[in-house]
């Protein structure tokens, strides 16, 4: 279980995405973990063996590492990507549970059921409308909030995005006010920047396809109400056909009781 | 031989398995394994190297690590995970039983092999209550091995050869303790997937009995 297993589930949703959320998905895969896999574990890779700090004191070292690092960079990062990720499974799940009525539609053989064989079902795409519109946004709503949350989170916990070179650490059991040192501070600031700037992306991206989908049901909407508008003839006609039917059914009703009691 | 056989395994569950059962085996494969392999083994990788007592006495250290961590924190959590995935495995034999029956005697013995009644049931209602269980024993064996879920940041040690009452640092106990606290919280909320899976099954299972009973009375 690794990062291509999330990459197969999450492919499958890929499918049924609009165009902005493919591009996405492109972004977190090439360029967030993809970057986290090959480069970034790497630079973290040594950060407690190469922390140094200017004293003897056994355990010195370990407390202030603990301090100033409460958890990793890329132990951060891992959570946000799983995180961000995990909306889009909202996504498939409904996809699979639609796929699932359909199938048993197809086997009770009802007539409704337009499809051919149970293949064609596994391969249809869906679109994005009706419940699974509602699914679909707030899978990338929560996505938003992921990302924000763990954009504050490191904010937050670093002093900002830059890694200092130096930290002066006076927690117990070091003596005094030691010098400690970590270790690559400059590429670990180059990346961090990195992540922070395809994070700031990937939320507009997000922002981006929450509008058009915003967008897309509004005109939807309007496009239905003047429809309506302009062929009220017709609806009238449908009602008109249904009224009389109602009546004949409730005649044929009354007629079979009447029968029945005599 | 590695997660990624548990996952195969796994993945065979799914279609035998109530809705709840599929977000179960989600929450399984991204919240705890996805987690313990890219984020949480790491953590505790160099653990034993990074354990520093303030003692030069050859032993000393190996001797306080071993009575504080008889078994690593980590170690115990991937025992947890394939304990608890086990359980669900029974249900897969058992289909498999059952196509296989169908197959000797070459007639249609079951509505549908991976229809949950019937014992099929049973052996689901085992499997949820035995992943239950693995979750609360690994949940109390934590909390009863490392007094709590904290990782302190200094641990005092006086076993032998340690002379004296023994200052040892723990590496990274701030970041162990976020995800041990992660490791508790999955878990709960795995059991709360259990417990409301084997209470609609069991729901499920007495509306179908007093239907059938009502339909023969009014027959």
């Amino acid at each position: 279980m690794d990062w291509g297993a999330l990459h197969t589930v999450l492919g499958g949703v890929n499918k049924h995405s609009t165009s902005i959320g493919k591009i996405w998905l492109t972004v977190l895969f090439i360029f967030r973990i993809m970057i986290l896999v090959v480069a970034a574990e790497k630079v973290w890779g040594d950060e407690q063996d190469d922390f140094i700090c200017n004293t003897l004191q056994p355990g010195c070292k370990n407390v202030c590492y603990d301090h100033f690092f409460p958890i990793s960079h890329i132990r951060l990062w891992a959570l946000q990507l799983i995180f961000v990720s995990t909306p889009a499974l909202l996504v498939a799940m409904h996809v699979a549970y639609r796929r699932h009525e359909k199938k048993r539609q197809f086997r009770k053989g009802d007539q409704k059921c337009e499809y051919k064989d149970i293949e064609e079902i596994r391969k249809q795409r869906f679109h994005i409308e009706g419940s699974l519109w509602w699914t679909y946004t707030s899978s990338i709503f929560f996505r938003l909030v992921f990302e924000a949350v763990f954009m504050y989170a490191f904010y937050f916990m670093y002093d900002g995005f830059r890694m200092p070179r130096l930290m002066k650490c006076s927690a117990w059991p070091c003596p005094n006010t030691v010098d400690c040192f970590v270790s690559r501070p400059t590429e670990k600031t180059v990346f961090t920047i990195f992540m922070i700037a395809v994070s700031s992306i990937c939320i507009l991206l997000n922002v981006a396809e929450l509008c058009y989908l915003l967008a897309k049901f509004f005109l939807r909407r309007s496009k239905k109400a003047g429809h309506q508008k302009h062929h009220p003839n017709h609806e009238n006609k449908e009602e008109t056909k249904q009224n009389e039917m109602n009546e004949l059914i409730s005649d044929s009703c009354q007629n079979t009781v009447i029968g029945f009691t005599s | 031989m590695s997660w990624g056989f548990l996952r195969h395994l796994l993945s065979g569950v799914n279609k035998y398995s109530t809705g709840i059962g599929r977000i179960w085996v989600a929450v399984l494969f991204v919240f705890r394994l996805l987690v313990y392999v890219v984020a949480a083994e790491n953590i505790w990788k160099y653990e034993h190297d990074e354990f520093e007592c303030n003692i030069q006495q050859p032993g000393c250290e190996n001797v306080c690590f071993d009575h504080f961590f008889p078994v690593s924190h980590i170690r115990l959590w991937a025992l947890q995970l394939i304990m608890v995935s086990t359980p669900s495995l029974l249900v897969v034999f058992h289909v498999a039983y059952r196509e296989n029956r169908e197959k000797r005697h070459n007639q249609k013995l079951y509505k549908s092999p991976g229809e949950i009644d019937g014992g099929l049931l049973c052996t689901y209602l085992i499997s949820l209550i035995l992943k239950t269980g693995f979750e609360i024993v690994f949940l109390v064996l934590f909390y009863k091995l490392y007094n709590g879920f904290k990782v302190p940041h200094l641990v005092k040690c006086d076993v032998r050869p340690c002379p004296n009452t023994v200052d040892c640092y723990i590496s990274k106990p701030t970041e162990k303790m976020i995800f041990l606290y992660f490791l508790v919280a999955t878990s709960c909320l795995c059991v709360v997937l259990n417990l409301g899976e084997l209470s609609y099954l069991i729901f499920k299972y007495c509306i179908k009995c007093y239907l059938k009973k009502y339909i023969k009375k009014h027959q």
